[in-house]
């Protein structure tokens, strides 16, 4: 499978991902040689396989649905590049 | 007195038992040696001052008898570990200044055992690498040499931190983590142990997510015994940990034996590739001529799928690992790139192009490709499909064996940009992947060096929750291999 600029410029958008432009251009051959080697998946017979859903087959566990933690806003919050008034703080968002 | 450094974790619990030296002497000769050696750039952080309060607390407690089962051994962290009030930032920018304010279970558990940290120990930027090369920290630099030659050589990655710390005898063990052969390969490459439990076995809390269906914490020690006794320590269920299994922790070190009557070793026919270094095949033949001796029948075994592990593991780890770096958006925590007047996308996008390196951007990338609409279920259901054939081939050939032994790597430590093209490193992954995509546990065992003195190692791959077996045959190697070669750091010093 070969990617052209376009689908680079694409999946970039669908990741977040800001790109210069002369990051373009490498990217898509170095997607393209790394999808070329992963296709050979294509050769294997997966007839009636089941997608491996959990490394470690377990009993899910459930848990008494109790407030365990909170009251540490100041802790949450101390990390943020930004953060106001007890808020983490971004632009404007105008829908 | 003999040199602090050199012990291994048995002779420092012994030495601090017994008051031939304190847990404050133990530190501050592993802090000096830190300092001397700061020009492999094995630390992101060093802490002396937690670790001599650390060392402090330890002497107290050897003296009240309460000591914990690591009192006063020096420990290097790797900085995918979240560590309370110490800056954790998975050797990427996009986590510079970030210092958690919970510590990551498994570190928490080394720690309340007594353990001294030392610091924080780099690693590949997200643990994406086989070499240390994509550090936003820099390059870690192997203590080792290949003999005749001044190239600095690479010391594995993503834990190249913890491996070169460990064998430079900066610190006596550290944490690593393996999610593709993190652990393993590192420790081969720098001549050293090191083991990758059973899925599940350690929690995945407080540690910084990469592929979260492969990652495990495991340490990274200079013998099979010294493994065991952090192991225990750093294994067990946490309920903040989903995936984390809610077993009864064996006494891995106490049941150690290198006894191996009536166990049965398997040869999988598919790792031994044509193109395989002639000096690592017979290693590996002499390895199983010394599990023969101890006692252990060898078979040839068939895991027919080997051949699809990197391709399954190139869609798997890179569309887990973009999900779970969704998360850095410049927001919460790290660093923060807004364009002036621009909007919440456009922060986002900014935040993550400045802050993210070459290699997670690619990973990040592949991941989404793998999941966008249209190419999920060629890629990634298909991925995991072969994932299911490669975990029934493991269980089929253990139908037949207790153990794998297969080599570690398929080359020694390289050189710094010997692998420039992203695919010939994702080869290097070529014989720890199928383990990892099957959950197993497995060690790295120092065997052997190649023809010019760089270390080799070999891999032992067990059962599910065998790793008991796995340390036992790891002892048997050990003494039948006797490697005692270690790195000549003269050359620090004449820089």
């Amino acid at each position: 499978m070969a990617v052209d600029a376009a689908t680079v410029r694409k999946i970039a958008r669908l990741a977040r991902l800001g790109l210069a432009e002369d990051e373009v251009a490498p990217l898509a051959a170095e997607l393209s040689a790394i999808l070329g080697f992963v296709e050979q998946l294509s050769e294997v017979d997966t007839n009636g396989v089941p997608p491996m859903a959990a490394v470690s087959p377990k009993l899910h566990v459930w848990r008494a649905d109790v407030v365990n933690d909170g009251g540490v806003r100041e802790a949450v919050l101390a990390n943020a590049p930004d953060a106001r008034a007890g808020f983490f703080a971004v632009p404007k968002v105008i829908e | 007195m003999t040199n602090l450094t050199d012990l291994t974790i048995t002779d420092m619990q012994a030495g601090l038992a017994a008051r031939e030296f304190s847990a404050r002497e133990l530190t501050d000769a592993h802090l000096d040696a830190m300092a001397a050696a700061r020009r492999l750039n094995a630390f992101t952080v060093e802490t002396p001052e937690i670790a001599r309060a650390a060392a402090d607390a330890a002497d107290a407690a050897l003296a009240a008898g309460t000591a914990g089962q690591l009192a006063g051994i020096p420990l290097g962290i790797k900085d995918l570990f979240c560590t309370k009030g110490v800056e954790t930032t998975a050797a990427s920018r996009i986590l510079k200044g970030f210092v958690p304010p919970y510590e990551s279970t498994v570190s928490a558990k080394l720690l309340d055992a007594g353990a001294v940290m030392l610091g924080k120990l780099n690693l590949d930027e997200f643990a994406m690498g086989s070499s240390n090369e994509t550090s936003a920290a820099g390059r870690v630099i192997s203590p080792w040499k290949a003999r005749g030659s001044d190239a600095e050589l690479v010391p594995g990655g993503s834990s190249g931190g913890s491996a070169a710390a460990v064998a430079a005898r900066l610190v006596a063990g550290a944490t690593g983590t393996d999610t593709g052969g993190s652990i393993r390969q590192p420790a081969a490459f720098t001549g050293i142990t090191g083991i990758k439990p059973t899925y599940g076995r350690c929690s995945r809390w407080g540690i910084i997510a990469f592929a979260s269906s492969l990652d495990q914490a495991g340490p990274m020690a200079r013998t099979v015994t010294d493994c065991a006794t952090m192991l225990e320590v750093m294994c067990g269920h946490d309920p903040k940990d989903t995936t984390s299994l809610d077993l009864p922790v064996p006494n891995f070190a106490a049941a150690l034996s290198a006894d191996l009557r009536g166990r049965t070793i398997g040869v999988p026919r598919e790792y031994r590739t044509d193109g395989l270094d002639e000096t690592i095949a017979t290693l590996w033949d002499q390895g199983l001529s010394w599990l023969k001796q101890a006692g252990a029948n060898i078979v040839e075994v068939s895991l027919p799928h080997t051949r699809y592990a990197l391709p399954a593991y190139y869609i798997i780890a890179p569309a887990e690992a973009s999900s779970n770096l969704a998360r850095y958006d410049g927001v919460r925590y790290g660093q923060r790139v807004a364009p002036e007047g621009g909007s919440l996308n456009d922060l986002y996008e900014a935040t993550r192009a400045a802050g993210f390196g070459r290699e997670v951007k690619r990973r990040i990338m592949i991941g989404t490709y793998v999941l966008s609409a249209g190419y999920y279920d060629a890629y990634y259901t298909q991925a995991q499909k072969v994932r299911t054939l490669i975990a029934q081939d493991f269980a089929q050939a253990f139908e037949t064996c207790d153990l794998l032994l297969t080599p570690t790597a398929p080359s020694p430590a390289f050189a710094f940009g010997a692998k420039a093209d992203p695919l010939a490193m994702y080869l290097n992954d070529v014989f720890t992947v199928p383990s990892s995509l099957a959950g197993l546990p497995a060690m790295s065992v120092p065997a052997g060096l190649s023809a010019d003195g760089r270390p080799l190692g070999l891999q032992l791959i067990g059962r599910p929750l065998d790793e008991q077996g796995v340390l036992n045959a790891g002892l048997a190697l050990e003494r039948a291999a006797g490697f005692t070669a270690r790195p000549a750091m003269g050359w620090l010093d004449t820089l």
